[in-house]
């Protein structure tokens, strides 16, 4: 009866779950495989600062809807601050105003961007012609005679600018562009020094700065290129290559000679640029059309959620599978973990600090806070003051890490943060425990199975295929389910029992 | 590893999941579990019954309560101190012998009374017990064991270990304190468990951290061939418990007392499975055998014939 009652309740699950998911993928095209371009990034700058002791003005620029890329979500971080975005001249800007500061500060500003392509009306340069630029001496001549060589060596306009950023690019010794760049010349400067050239020889072009829309980038860095006016729209050329047209990626985040941001009473002040690509996969065709179909699991999906919260669930819906994996691991294969899903959680961790900065976190964590947690045991305090006494312990060495590894320049070792310092807690004194009672061995063989067990829970758990499908087909959950009541029932030996029990064969067989 | 599987199903020995999935699932009741959990209420159970139990010396359930415990173990030179909930043997505290302001540990270690009353908020506050939750310390008669197993342990009590299915006494073993062990009966620490037959309570061979030894490891003094005074009625008040807790598979803890003869220490409801190392044996045909006869045994005299019967060592 129980027996037939597990076999139906499972294989209803696992047939809800297939027919769904067969559905999904093969009627309404829900891809099986992620498709890693995805097209929306995350950018950030964080803009840090000492105030001087008077009012505090920074204004930064910011980027705009571009025919490649749109700017879909920005806000900004500013406590206390004045905010205001203007558009002035063409140009976006916001300016923060405060009057009275003090201490370290921190603007952040954020944005979603988008790409797209589209028509979007160009700004078209006012009056015939660029406005010269104001040189003397032998600067000038200089330039005159470097446009006119590249003027003679080309028919049109786009000729002239390749010619010009080769000439750049490529300075002889003695040569009027050695002359006017000067020594070992930044990318920025030649591109600066590029849109003045052009300027002389009566085409319009304007520098253009931004950023690369990467996968991943902490401090990514500001790039710079030129865009030309020819034949009623702007052109972009790569100063580097000295080609026509830029990267896909780049994103034009300012244009024109002043600096990405601006300030007064402020100083010490450093941006940092970081991109993330979302991993939205390029499922958007299929919800399109199935917003058309109207069809209920269409509009009973993840999709239907906020990017955000979709975001959270990409996590969650990962955690069943570190969850099977750990019951397989107890009680198929038999090992011990402290804590029943702690390992899951370290390796949730895990995944946010990368898998060696994160053991080698965990266990100086561990190590040191057990270390502490058996001198307490000295003092002879009550369990529960004993326990928030560790836990501190564990924040404040948390602290200290980030700290120190900060100084040192190890970014990752910020995110000892995002472990679960609750669990580690437990894990400390459940450990303390053993140590004590069955003594270091038995506490370090825990131990590793526990970490090895994180471990596993980690490299499953960072499948991207995995938390695609998962993501796009939640009722594998279903088939999951099945299988862990299944498991529920396994009633088999468990792979180290075998070994446990092996003596008692051998005395049979000797018999 | 298959080979290794296809041997071990062969003898019948019982492995985690199926002892969870088809004996303490099916036959152990969840309601009846507290009654085992507790080993306050254990006593008091078997005690209403009419078995022997260490006698109760005192209970401590507060801070306040622990706080006059000097006074309260005035009257007694030796006790045991255990948690209500604990499992494994941890948290057990035995104190041979006290002076004003000390109490001696069975190993020797001089204790301060405020060790023992740490020891004491410590097991209140429930880190021995399942879970963390608050627990209660009991005080109790320290057993004077049997000297039939004086010469094959260290320090310590020796407890045997009776498997009960469905109120017929499967499997036994011996538990000896080693020095390894510090004194505890818990394999896990380093005890020695040895199979003990059925039929005739003599001990069988020893098995100490999973390798068979014949002698013990601190005495030199064979193990193998001790005869339980008081085999027969010992079984018997091992197969009443399973009357008294209404639960169908259970693990019951005895000690030998010299004067007292066989007293009830606990039971437990998810009994472990080394206990066929011990025996040479696999628990499954044995506990096949009674789930097909249990029905015919009607007394308890029958069920201790049938087990006696069956499960003599005939080797």
């Amino acid at each position: 009866m129980n027996r037939v009652h597990l076999i139906v309740l499972t294989s209803t699950l696992m047939l809800i779950g297939s027919i769904v998911f067969s559905y999904k993928a093969l009627v309404l095209d829900f891809p099986l495989v992620s498709q890693v371009q995805s097209d929306i990034w995350d950018v950030e700058i964080h803009l840090s600062f000492v105030p001087e002791n008077k009012p505090v003005k920074v204004s930064m620029n910011l980027p705009r809807n571009s025919r490649r890329f749109a700017i879909v979500n920005e806000n900004f971080v500013s406590r206390g601050y004045g905010v205001n975005v203007v558009t002035e001249d063409g140009k976006r800007k916001i300016h923060w105003s405060i009057r009275k500061v003090r201490g370290d500060q921190n603007l952040y500003y954020r944005a979603t961007v988008r790409r797209m392509d589209r028509d979007i009306p160009q700004r078209n340069p006012e009056g015939t012609g660029p406005r010269k630029p104001d040189l003397k001496g032998a600067y000038r001549e200089a330039s005159e005679a470097l446009v006119s060589e590249a003027r003679e060596k080309s028919a049109d306009i786009d000729g002239i600018v390749i010619e010009l950023l080769h000439r750049l690019n490529n300075p002889r010794t003695g040569d009027n562009a050695e002359l006017l760049l000067g020594k070992k010349a930044s990318v920025q400067k030649k591109v600066e020094l590029s849109v003045q050239l052009l300027a002389l020889a009566g085409i319009h072009a304007r520098s253009v700065h931004g950023i690369r829309l990467e996968y991943q980038r902490r401090n990514s860095e500001i790039i710079h290129w030129v865009e030309i006016y020819d034949q009623k729209q702007w052109v972009s050329y790569d100063p580097v290559t000295g080609n026509r047209g830029v990267p896909e990626d780049y994103l034009a985040w300012w244009r024109g000679m002043q600096p990405l941001v601006e300030s007064q009473g402020a100083k010490n002040l450093v941006a940092t640029v970081s991109v993330s690509r979302s991993e939205e996969p390029a499922l958007q065709a299929v919800l399109e059309t199935g917003e058309m179909k109207k069809s209920f699991l269409m509009n009973f999906s993840l999709f239907s959620l906020p990017i955000e919260t979709q975001s959270v669930y990409r996590v969650i819906l990962l955690l069943p599978v570190g969850v099977l994996l750990l019951v397989i691991l107890r009680n198929v294969i038999g090992i011990r973990t402290f804590g029943t899903f702690m390992p899951v959680l370290i390796a949730l961790a895990f995944r946010e600090t990368q898998l060696l900065w994160g053991l080698f976190l965990f266990t100086s964590l561990i190590a040191m806070g057990l270390a502490i947690r058996l001198y307490l045991a000295h003092l002879k305090l009550l369990v529960v003051p004993r326990l928030a006494a560790i836990l501190i312990i564990v924040i404040f060495l948390m602290a200290i890490f980030s700290i120190l590894t900060h100084k040192l320049g190890f970014e990752r070792g910020l995110s000892v943060a995002l472990f679960p310092m609750v669990i580690l807690t437990m894990t400390i004194e459940r450990m303390s425990i053993i140590w004590e009672e069955l003594g270091a061995y038995q506490t370090l063989k825990q131990g590793a199975w526990s970490i090895l067990a994180a471990v596993l829970a980690y490299l499953v758990m960072t499948i991207r295929h995995l938390e695609h499908v998962l993501f796009v087909f939640p009722e594998l959950l279903l088939i999951l389910l099945a299988v862990t009541i299944w498991l529920g029932r396994y009633s088999g030996f468990r792979l180290l029992e075998l070994l446990r029990f092996k003596s008692l064969t051998r005395i049979r067989s000797d018999v | 590893m298959f080979r290794l599987k296809k041997q071990l199903s062969e003898i019948g020995v019982l492995g985690i999941n199926r002892r969870n999935a088809e004996y303490t699932m099916k036959y152990n009741s969840r309601d009846r579990y507290p009654l085992v959990d507790d080993k306050l209420r254990t006593k008091k159970l078997v005690a209403e019954a009419g078995i022997a139990v260490p006698e109760l010396y005192g209970v401590m359930e507060s801070e306040s309560q622990v706080r006059r415990f000097p006074e309260m173990i005035e009257p007694y030179a030796e006790f045991a101190l255990k948690p209500a909930r604990g499992s494994g043997g941890n948290g057990i505290l035995v104190i041979s012998g006290s002076s004003k302001d000390m109490y001696r540990r069975v190993d020797g270690l001089l204790l301060t009374r405020e060790e023992v009353k740490y020891h004491l908020s410590n097991v209140i506050s429930g880190i021995y017990s399942l879970g963390g939750q608050p627990d209660k310390a009991l005080i109790e008669y320290r057993v004077q064991f049997d000297p039939v197993f004086e010469a094959i342990s260290y320090q310590g009590v020796p407890d045997i270990r009776v498997i009960v299915f469905l109120g017929v006494p499967v499997m036994s073993m011996v538990r000896l304190p080693t020095r390894m062990s510090g004194g505890k009966a818990n394999l896990h620490q380093g005890a020695i468990g040895a199979g003990i037959d059925i039929g005739t309570g003599t001990s069988l061979t020893a098995v100490w951290r999973n390798t068979i030894i014949g002698e013990h490891p601190d005495t030199g003094n064979p193990v193998t061939g001790a005869r339980i005074p008081n085999w027969e009625k010992l079984l018997k008040i091992a197969a009443l418990c399973n009357e008294i807790t209404g639960l169908g598979y259970i693990g019951v803890d005895l000690v030998l007392d010299k004067d007292r003869g066989p007293l009830i220490l606990e039971m437990n409801a998810r009994p472990g499975l080394n206990i066929q190392i011990a025996n040479r044996a696999g628990l499954l045909p044995r506990l096949k055998l009674v789930e097909q006869y249990h029905n015919e045994l009607v007394n308890l005299d029958d069920r201790i014939e049938f087990s006696k019967h069956n499960f003599e060592n005939r080797r």
